[in-house]
């Protein structure tokens, strides 16, 4: 994870921070949901305790930390334990091989008597060159908790709202990784970073031997491939399992489907988790459609930007300091807008009915996405014939 | 391999933090009373069932394996997908694109085949 002390600390504080940043997103989020929900409803929402009800999940927390503890007495223990604590993993995993900001470059200091550096330190947890790949086999171990919950708390209701939900997600699993076929063609790399450094500077692109420019939009991914990306998103919904795609939950036939019997800080958990789904493909969205951590104005590349901030008398390292500081922002206000959209589809569609969603999936997406990555194929080979 | 490392460390720690969370609220809140009624699994109000008279339909085991088939063909195409644009732009596209053309031909042959003999339908 490094090689001395200084760069070891970095990391493995980095990847505590990623994971603490998505635990903390959850209250907000419960927080933007409610609140949301209520303006979309015409209601009020929480609003008393704390400014604008902010206070509200902090007491929520306080509330669930003390609840009493519940074992169903069919249940299988160590299954219907465990299953909380699987759903944390798969999100967190994912959330830290995503970059999050450009790479800090830390020319060499002096400190505690020694000469230190230089370092390069990415704002992800770990750079793995296969990114995309590790990412969708990681976030499809989700089913693993769904599943342990529902046949660990030995009710019907539970295992029918895991075994809908395991379907579902493999179903859409199959939607989600073909219509990433598309842009990856279009780029050509696994790797994230030199995925957002394609979408740098003005869109500008060849064709039959022309050059074409537009100077005031960005070089994003989604001017390349729309449906690519209306299809990515759809299956993130599907695969995060939220409305309209919430079967697993179906409340108004399945009572809470697979955590019926949870409560408290465990139930608390499988929210974590979901959310945690939600801001990896929210993310996901970002870096491939939507220039990652770059900003939207096609002339302030991250280039650009550290050239202003070392313009302004800023030091090699604070300069690069700052430009992480900026995209970082700039792919979390990405972020958020796509959450809010997750949030504001949620409580805007109906719930479908369970043999439309595998219709849906299977026989809709699937060849949707299939026909857009041969479509982008052969408009590649086309295009390019000299 | 060292991200292999940080893999793991990230793992571990999220399965520590969130077993410690299962303990420590298993500690804090009011000690468990058995109860009869309130220990039986909740079914709306009727006689809890157990799981194990439960039937639970086949589709889903046929939708699981049809991902299994359906998802190795999509991953296979990953590695033919980052290779293309170099090969196009070197003048090998045509024959990548006809060996793909040929392996998405059994995919959606495949995935006809599926659709005509009802093994996505549910009723």
């Amino acid at each position: 994870m490094g090689v001395d002390a200084f760069e070891i600390t970095v990391n493995v504080a980095k990847l505590i921070l990623i994971f603490l940043m998505m635990v903390q997103a959850v209250p907000i989020l419960v927080w933007l949901e409610r609140r949301g929900s209520a303006f979309i409803q015409n209601r009020l929402g929480p609003n008393r305790v704390g400014p604008l009800g902010l206070m509200q999940l902090l007491a929520d927390a306080v509330k669930f930390l003390f609840k009493e503890e519940f074992l169903p007495k069919k249940a299988v223990a160590f299954l219907y334990l465990a299953a909380p604590v699987v759903a944390l993993i798969p999100g967190a995993l994912a959330l830290a091989s995503l970059p999050l900001g450009s790479p800090i470059e830390v020319a060499p200091f002096a400190m505690l008597g020694r000469e230190w550096g230089p370092y390069i330190f990415k704002v992800q947890g770990y750079d793995i060159g296969v990114g995309i790949v590790f990412v969708l086999g990681v976030s499809s171990l989700g089913a693993y908790s769904l599943l342990m919950a529902g046949y660990g708390s030995s009710n019907k209701y539970s295992m029918l709202g895991a075994l809908r939900a395991s379907a579902q997600m493999i179903s859409y699993e199959l939607a989600l990784s073909l219509s990433l076929v598309g842009i990856l063609i279009v780029y050509g790399t696994f790797n994230f970073y030199e995925i957002i450094a394609e979408q740098q500077g003005p869109l500008e692109f060849g064709m039959f031997g022309r050059e074409f420019r537009f100077s005031f939009l960005p070089d994003w991914g989604i001017f390349y491939n729309p449906i690519g990306a209306l299809l990515f998103g759809v299956s993130a919904f599907a695969e995060s399992n939220r409305l309209p795609f919430d079967l697993p939950e179906a409340e108004g036939e399945l009572v809470a489907g697979f955590h019926t019997e949870y409560g408290g800080f465990k139930m608390l958990m499988f929210y974590i988790g979901e959310y945690g789904h939600m801001i990896v493909a929210s993310a996901l969205l970002a870096i491939f459609y939507f220039g990652g951590y770059g900003l939207p104005i096609p002339s302030w590349s991250t280039e650009a930007v550290n050239g202003f901030f070392a313009a302004k008398g800023f030091g090699s390292t604070s300069a690069s300091l700052m430009t992480a500081l900026v995209s970082h922002v700039s792919i979390l206000v990405k972020i958020g807008i796509f959450l809010w959209i997750f949030i504001w589809v949620r409580w805007t569609l109906p719930r479908f009915r369970y043999d439309q969603l595998m219709d849906l999936g299977w026989k809709t997406m699937l060849p949707w996405a299939l026909a857009n990555a041969v479509v982008t194929a052969v408009w590649i080979y086309v295009i390019n014939i000299k | 391999m060292s991200a292999l490392f940080a893999v793991i460390f990230m793992a571990v720690f999220v399965a520590a933090f969130g077993t410690f969370l299962v303990w420590g609220t298993a500690k804090l809140g009011p000690k468990r009373v058995p109860n009869e009624v309130r220990d039986m699994p909740y079914e709306s109000g009727l006689p809890g069932q157990d799981m194990k008279t439960t039937n639970i339909s086949v589709k889903f085991y046929l939708t699981a394996i049809l991902f299994i088939l359906f998802d190795i063909e999509i991953i296979f195409m990953y590695p033919w997908a980052v290779t293309y644009l170099d090969a196009v732009r070197a003048g090998a596209g045509g024959y990548l694109l006809a060996v793909m053309g040929i392996f998405v031909l059994l995919f959606v042959i495949g995935l006809i085949w599926e659709i005509k003999s009802k093994a996505l339908e549910w009723d």
